[in-house]
């Protein structure tokens, strides 16, 4: 075996004052990174494998661990810095793409940062939203041109199928496979107590959790895993998955070691064999296709549930999603390029792909101008990091917003970004059993529906603050948001006025 | 009675009950001190019985009818009247291991450091509300409750 030129990227730095030699961080790691000398009676770390997930570091009693970025220095160099040769090292070694977990980490700018949000002064005054009340509903789904009433002042108009949420924060697409069963019961457990929907991504519903499908949507993806009549009427919406953020243009690929027999049986595919999702939807080459998958669909659920169309957010996105509206989609989800995923081509997902902030703008502006903004519902994904997130994007035009990243943070992930290894050490992108147990959905989902808790009580207070009561009032209310430190060009995207205007 | 009740499904075999339970049941009962100073080597009470993925951890479950109590020769292995919890009086214990013997569980563990006893879990009863095995599980496998709660 020749030399490995790569260099470990962390440090483990062991507290001998505080080790008691418990072996507790032996056992935890799926690394392999620490061993027990009996002989010398100490633990010892081999860091190459090291991916800083944190768990040696949490579960140590004594609190004796820590890791650090590695001390070895490659000489300075603006242009060729350690990782850019690091991947280099290890593309010539193996002649393979280079994988990676997650979203983008790129220093691009966040839009979401360079946006303030107002607050009631004097002249309108603000709303405490524990002495008044303060709503955070959102209905999705299509709504009709007008109503008509008969002459009781019943409604003659047939409504469109509408799905009515306590909060305007989903749970995005995660599949059984990518992430381990007890995190999808996780999922659909906070999904249910806090009053919203989870989705199940392109991995079918495994039966034991049609209870939940009332708080349930249901993937259509482009490999049609797990796709049949029970399974679409079994959840609240459909989502036709035609791209997704961190690797738009990009199908899937669920390696064959993760399909056991629970995922095989749930996504109707051979027992060990690979899942493979094409880039393309093979029936989907223009908007008429992709009309006629949404009215398949619909023809499939009696028309009774809203149908999602899912896209990435790219280049010519305004313009995508007005087919998509007009191709029969109630709602239109569009997730940005910092979105997560499972696995994806490194250089996919650090460089395709437009910020969500720029495509949801645009988006809302050209579905208002072409006066069709009312027939679909706008979800918007590709990292909503915390509440204020939520309230930009709703001030920007989004009905509501899915949160992917940020559910599996709240889950126990420390984004080390090696979700494609499957050896995922807080038991969330893994299918190894001993791993999937470290993940207790009675712990995990009451923190979830925490997350979605605290966030919804943070939207109430700043949309208080705006002197607003309800979070309908604030949707595509852009007066409400200034720009910090942005050019002409971006805040005309945005369609906000600079700060101080 | 309320006992220590075991999880299979969400026991990750981390072994930090037994951690714990050592540091319960030692001298100082300071994780650092009582692992690296204390001449008696901290002794855990409960065991993690592991063949990953399935592991989970056993302790005394303080039988009703213990056979320990009957087997003991000195009357050093009593049943609290009021807490039912059973105990080993370990002054009064000469190290004979018919408890051991006798135990259908294997919750009784030899201590042969200084004088010989048997060890067995108390349920922390001078110490806590919650015995420390329950408190420190980090992914709540071990639960203390009363039977079919």
């Amino acid at each position: 075996m020749s030399l490995n030129f790569n260099v470990p990227e962390f440090m483990v730095e062991r507290n001998e004052d505080r080790c008691i030699q418990c072996e507790v961080c032996v056992r935890q790691c799926a690394n392999e990174v620490h061993t027990y000398d009996e002989e010398d009676n100490k633990v010892y770390a081999d860091e190459t494998n090291c991916v800083n997930c944190h768990r040696c570091v949490l579960m140590c009693p004594t609190r004796a661990l820590s890791i650090k970025k590695h001390s070895l220095e490659f000489r300075e160099n603006a242009n060729w810095t350690a990782s850019a040769m690091n991947e280099i090292y290890k593309q010539a070694q193996t002649g393979g793409i280079l994988l990676s977990g997650m979203g983008n980490p790129k220093p691009y700018p966040i839009y979401w940062d360079r946006m303030l949000l107002n607050a009631s002064q004097v002249t309108n005054p603000s709303i405490d939203p524990l002495r008044e009340p303060m709503e955070t509903k959102v209905i999705l789904g299509r709504k009709p041109e007008k109503v008509t009433f008969d002459e009781d002042g019943n409604m003659t108009t047939k409504m469109p199928p509408q799905i009515e949420l306590s909060t305007p924060i989903l749970f995005s697409a995660m599949s059984f496979g990518s992430i381990s069963k007890n995190a999808h019961a996780s999922l659909a457990r906070a999904a249910r107590e806090t009053g919203t929907l989870y989705n199940t991504g392109e991995g079918g519903l495994n039966k034991e959790f049609y209870e939940f499908g009332k708080n349930t949507i249901v993937q259509v993806a482009s490999g049609r895993f797990g796709v049949h009549k029970e399974y679409l009427n079994a959840g609240a919406a459909i989502e036709i998955k035609i791209g997704q953020g961190a690797k738009p243009g990009i199908g899937g690929h669920l390696p064959g070691e993760k399909v056991g027999e629970e995922v095989s049986a749930t996504r109707m595919i051979p027992e060990g064999s690979d899942a493979i999702s094409p880039a393309p939807h093979h029936d989907i080459y223009s908007i008429e296709d992709l009309r006629q998958l949404i009215y398949s669909l619909k023809e499939a659920t009696d028309y009774k549930k809203p149908v999602f169309v899912k896209i990435a957010a790219v280049h010519n996105a305004p313009a995508i999603a007005s087919g998509i509206a007009r191709a029969g989609a109630d709602v239109i989800v569009m997730d940005g390029y910092r979105g997560g995923t499972g696995a994806a081509p490194t250089r996919v997902r650090d460089n395709v792909g437009i910020p969500i902030e720029l495509a949801l703008a645009a988006v809302d502006q050209r579905l208002r101008e072409e006066g069709i903004r009312n027939e679909v519902s706008l979800l918007v994904a590709g990292s909503v990091r915390n509440s204020a997130d939520v309230v930009k994007a709703v001030a920007l035009g989004a009905d509501a917003v899915y949160i992917g990243s940020a559910a599996v943070i709240a889950m126990g992930c420390h984004m080390c970004q090696k979700c494609y290894t499957g050896k995922c050490n807080w038991g969330i992108a893994t299918q190894r059993e001993d791993l999937v147990k470290r993940l207790n959905p009675e712990i995990v989902s009451t923190r979830l529906a925490n997350l979605i808790r605290a966030w919804t009580h943070e939207i109430k207070e700043m949309l208080g603050g705006m002197g607003i009561n309800a979070i309908d009032s604030l949707r595509g209310n852009r007066l409400m948001l200034r720009g910090i430190g942005l050019s002409e060009k971006e805040l005309e995207i945005l369609g906000i006025n600079h700060a101080g205007e | 009675m309320k006992r220590v009740y075991a999880n299979e499904t969400y026991c990750v075999g981390c072994k930090l009950c037994e951690i714990h339970c050592a540091v319960a049941h030692s001298e100082s009962k300071d994780i650092i001190k009582a692992y690296k100073k204390e001449k008696i080597k901290p002794m855990p009470r409960i065991v993690v019985e592991d063949d990953m993925p399935i592991s989970f951890a056993l302790q005394c479950r303080h039988c009703e009818d213990a056979p320990c109590i009957k087997a003991c020769i000195t009357g050093a292995m009593q049943k609290g009247e009021q807490t039912g919890i059973v105990t080993n009086e370990e002054n009064r214990c000469v190290g004979c291991w018919t408890c051991i013997l006798v135990c259908p569980f294997g919750a009784i563990v030899r201590n042969e450091q200084g004088k010989k006893v048997a060890a067995k879990c108390d349920l922390c009863a001078e110490i806590e509300d919650t015995p420390a095995c329950v408190k420190n599980c980090p992914n709540e496998a071990l639960k203390y409750e009363e039977e079919g709660e």
